[in-house]
């Protein structure tokens, strides 16, 4: 197992996570490594979600959610008691599992949705198209900017809240099974921005499909649950390692399709 | 042999229960849609003949002198019903977005009793409660305490149906704004209630239906008036109460009036309903994207 | 390794901005919740002086007399009970039969536009009523229904005495139209909700369609359509404009449906402004106490019905 590397731009300590007092994660310490994909997997219910959704600070905004260790950014505590969580997630940005572009809003203004305000028009139109072709939809949308998202495929809706995100120049993406709700090619396009989009960013993905994982992530995090439904990690190594020689036993049950 | 055919004679005869027990629901069903159809006809009929440019924008008459209109009662309506929600939009959507928010606990789980208890209080009593604050202690009548009295009358279902709307919205729409830093506020909002907005301004349509028409706290609140009175610390004509009170005076032509005004009515409820449905139905379908 | 596990409590409305929009939003919720009880309190303000003078007797007395101050309650308590029965035993036999028929048997051609008219009856105003109720019910009674009525049951003293057209059952009837909508529309709800398998178990065992409305169905909806008639009730207890242009205003209590009566609501109506002395004021008042409280027990027992089969959505 991996330890907590020095001078990496993302790293969890001890972490644990609870919904009121049914404790989900537990004691997770790892280091993302800078500018690539860590792949999370495990099978459902182990608490990928609830791990990857504590490194941005949304865990808390559930009902009674409490975390207990530390995140570091940048070697701070994202959880320190003088840090803004708005700022940490302006810092980290998050792509959910179902695309979930803002219904109201048109295609260009959810690109732009936390550009820096103060923009005039052309300032908005250039920031919206960085944004998007970052995540490869500009050549599809620049004709219906003004459009409603709803309209859109699930993949492009997908590529938008990816947009999104990136417009607001975070330097970690957080994507929670991106391609959960596509279809086969929609997944292609996604991956393939996934690994361009490494090149600028710090990404944690999880993803519960382990080919995909071997294709788009240089390390891989293993998590299961224990016997009493608390979420642990069992290991993190390069992925092609992982998949290989896994350390634990419990790995290679897994990745050889024994249980999950 | 004779105990099948016992058996299809009773058969028979459940057959023929069953279709009158229908017949009978059926009839009851369209008793109810009958009798909206002879109020509607009498009061289209009769009121029809009341409506014209001068019964729309003239004053009244004194009571001899024919002619004469409502004028300032519709005038007078709009101005309390604009007060009116001018306050209760506000409260109500306040109020909707905490218990959709904050929605667990006992003081939100009382929040939403007193709202449904005051759903199913009678609008005199409101009129009272209005009379008691606003009428009163000032010593005169007033369309503000009118206002008041309906704001009163429109908040439940405001309240209840903003919850409910801001509550529809998916928890992912909410979690994609939060997500890319935006304030709780910005996201509600700027994201969230828009969102929300078409189910909200259906409650806002149904819940100004509900009042239009609404004349029992109108008797000591608004009072009405004979003028063209635009001051809302003064009392002021009201379409409802003018129907009232020309409907169970002696005069003919009042009374001719009254159907006339009622046919305002209807047409004002029926026009307000039917763009909450059409409302509604824009709300459902941006829901289900 | 820590013993003790550091828990994080999370406050979610930290940055300023989020601290000012916690704060308007609990003040909003503050001022509807003061206004609620601002009601209540203020009707109790307004009827003490009546009630420290008449006490528990202003229920039960029957004398209504402005002129010498004495104030009974009973007449209108009488009226108002009355009326609404009269109203809900119609609208509730009515109602039920239109929903179980709209739920169960009409087609869709038939069954939107019949509960769509239903639904728009429940949308025309209390005084559009009344002036239908005066012109048009009133007379009609006088004439043609009451008579009728006499010659069937005159002999029990319910139809007995002159008809003056408006009174008890006039205004009943009125009321019965004004709330058929809430018992149809809500009762139809409760029936669509029923379980489809529970249907389907009384049709695999031979019943036909109307057997299984009424021995399946219903009994399985029963507390959710008793909900419906309360709150109906409730909507019957405190309706104001209607009953008074078409009960009579007369605060007598008579033996027979066709007497003129008076209801709580009505007298405050008619009689507020006109209310001269403080004692009187407050009488009046306190009858709109009463009506608040009475109201008040039977929505929240009909909507706890009413939640007890629907689940948490409200009505
Ligand atoms: N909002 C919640 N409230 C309570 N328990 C939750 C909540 N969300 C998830 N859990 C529990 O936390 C555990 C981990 O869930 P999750 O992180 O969603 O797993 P994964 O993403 O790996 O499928 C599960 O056992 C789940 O039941
Ligand atoms: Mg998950």
């Amino acid at each position: 197992m991996s330890t907590v590397a020095a001078g990496e731009l993302l790293a969890t300590q001890e972490l644990s996570a609870y919904y009121g007092s049914r404790q989900a994660v537990a004691d997770v310490t790892i280091a993302f490594r800078r500018k690539a994909v860590t792949a999370l997997i495990g099978p459902s219910g182990c608490g990928k979600t609830t791990l990857l959704r504590c490194l941005n600070r949304i865990h808390e905004i559930n009902f009674d959610a409490r975390v207990q260790g530390s995140v570091l950014l940048d070697g701070q505590d994202i959880y320190g008691g003088d840090m803004d969580p708005m700022a940490i997630r302006r810092r980290i940005g998050m792509v959910f599992q179902r695309p979930n572009p803002f219904p109201t809003l048109s295609i260009l203004d959810n690109a732009i949705a936390c550009a820096p305000k103060g923009l005039n028009r052309r300032g908005k139109l250039e920031a919206a198209e960085r944004a998007l072709r970052s995540a490869a939809l500009w050549d599809e949308v620049k004709d219906k900017l003004k459009t409603s998202p709803l309209r859109l495929s699930g993949g492009q809706q997908q590529r938008l809240c990816i947009a999104r995100a990136v417009a607001a120049q975070p330097e970690v993406l957080l994507m929670d099974e991106p391609t959960a709700s596509l279809d086969p090619i929609a997944t292609a396009v996604i991956e393939e921005l996934m690994s361009s989009l490494c090149k600028e960013f710090t990404i944690v993905a999880v993803t519960h499909n382990m080919q995909q994982a071997a294709r788009v992530s240089s390390v891989t995090a293993f998590m299961l649950a224990d016997e009493t439904g608390i979420g642990r990690l069992i290991e993190a190594d390069d992925t092609g390692k992982l998949f290989t020689k896994p350390s634990d036993r419990r790995t290679e049950d897994y990745i050889s399709g024994r249980f999950g | 042999m004779a105990q099948s055919a016992s058996r299809n004679r009773n058969l028979a005869r459940r057959r023929i229960i069953g279709g009158l027990g229908v017949g009978v629901a059926l009839t009851c069903a369209v008793i109810g849609a009958v009798c909206l159809l002879i109020i509607l006809g009498y009061v289209i009929v009769q009121g029809a003949g009341a409506i014209n440019r001068d019964f729309l924008t003239q004053l009244p008459h004194p009571v001899g002198v024919p002619g004469g209109g409502v004028g300032n009662g519709i005038l007078g309506t709009f101005i309390i019903l604009g007060l009116a929600t001018a306050m209760a939009v506000p409260i109500g959507l306040l109020t909707g977005i905490y218990l959709s928010l904050f929605g667990r606990g006992p003081i939100p789980e009382g929040l939403r009793f007193l709202s449904d208890v005051l759903s199913g209080v009678p609008s005199i009593a409101i009129g009272l409660f209005a009379y008691a604050v606003l009428v009163a202690p000032l010593r005169h009548f007033s369309a503000f305490s009118a206002s008041f009295a309906f704001m009163m009358l429109m908040l439940p279902l405001l309240v209840r149906t903003s919850e409910q709307a801001i509550r529809s919205v998916p928890q992912t729409v909410r979690e994609g704004a939060l997500a890319l830093g935006m304030s709780n506020f910005r996201a509600t909002v700027q994201i969230v209630i828009p969102t929300a907005m078409p189910a909200i301004i259906t409650a806002l349509l149904l819940a100004i239906a509900r009042v239009i028409g609404e004349t029992a706290p109108l008797l000591f609140t608004a009072f009405g008036s004979q003028f063209w009175e635009t001051n809302p610390n003064k009392p002021m004509a009201v379409l409802a109460l003018q129907v009232f009170t020309y409907a169970i005076s002696p005069y003919p032509n009042w009374q001719a009036q009254a159907w006339g005004g009622a046919l305002l009515l209807i047409g004002a409820v029926f026009v307000l309903s039917l763009g909450a449905r059409l409302m509604l139905r824009r709300a459902m379908r941006g829901l289900e994207a | 390794m820590t013993a003790e596990p550091r828990f994080r409590r999370v406050a979610r409305f930290v940055s300023p901005a989020d601290r000012g929009f916690a704060a308007v939003v609990y003040a909003g919720s503050i001022l509807f919740a003061l206004l609620i009880v601002g009601l209540f309190v203020e009707l109790v303000l307004g009827s003490w002086p009546s009630i420290v003078k008449f006490g528990p007797a202003f229920i039960f007395s029957s004398s209504w007399d402005p002129i010498t101050s004495k104030f009974g309650a009973l007449p209108m308590i009488f009226g108002t009970v009355m009326t609404s029965l009269i109203a809900i035993v119609l609208a509730a036999f009515i109602g039920i039969m239109a929903a179980v028929f709209l739920a169960d048997f009409a087609p869709r051609w038939l069954g939107q536009p019949l509960s769509f008219l239903i639904e728009l009856l429940a949308a025309v105003p209390s005084v559009v009523y009344g002036l239908w109720g005066l012109f048009v019910l009133a007379p009609f009674m006088r004439t043609t229904l009451g008579p009728a009525l006499q010659h069937v049951l005159g002999w029990t003293p319910l139809f007995s005495g002159p008809i003056y057209g408006v009174g008890l059952l006039t205004g009943g009837i009125i009321l019965a139209l004004m709330i058929v909508p809430t018992v149809t529309a809500i009762s139809r709800d409760v029936i669509v909700a029923i379980p489809r398998d529970l249907r389907e178990a009384s049709m695999a065992l031979g019943s036909t369609k109307w057997e299984t409305a009424m021995r399946v169905v219903l009994p399985a909806a029963r507390v959710g359509i008793f909900g419906a008639c309360v709150l109906a009730l409730g909507r019957a207890l405190g309706e104001t404009i209607a009953v008074t242009m078409v009960i009579g205003n007369r605060p007598e209590i008579s033996s027979s449906l066709f007497a003129p009566s008076y209801t709580l609501a009505s007298v405050i109506a008619n009689e507020f402004t006109e209310a001269t002395t403080s004692i009187y004021t407050s009488a009046l008042i306190e009858l709109g106490l009463i009506l608040f409280l009475v109201s008040m027990v039977v929505n929240a027992l009909a909507r706890l019905m009413i939640w007890s089969v629907r689940g948490s959505e409200r009505v």
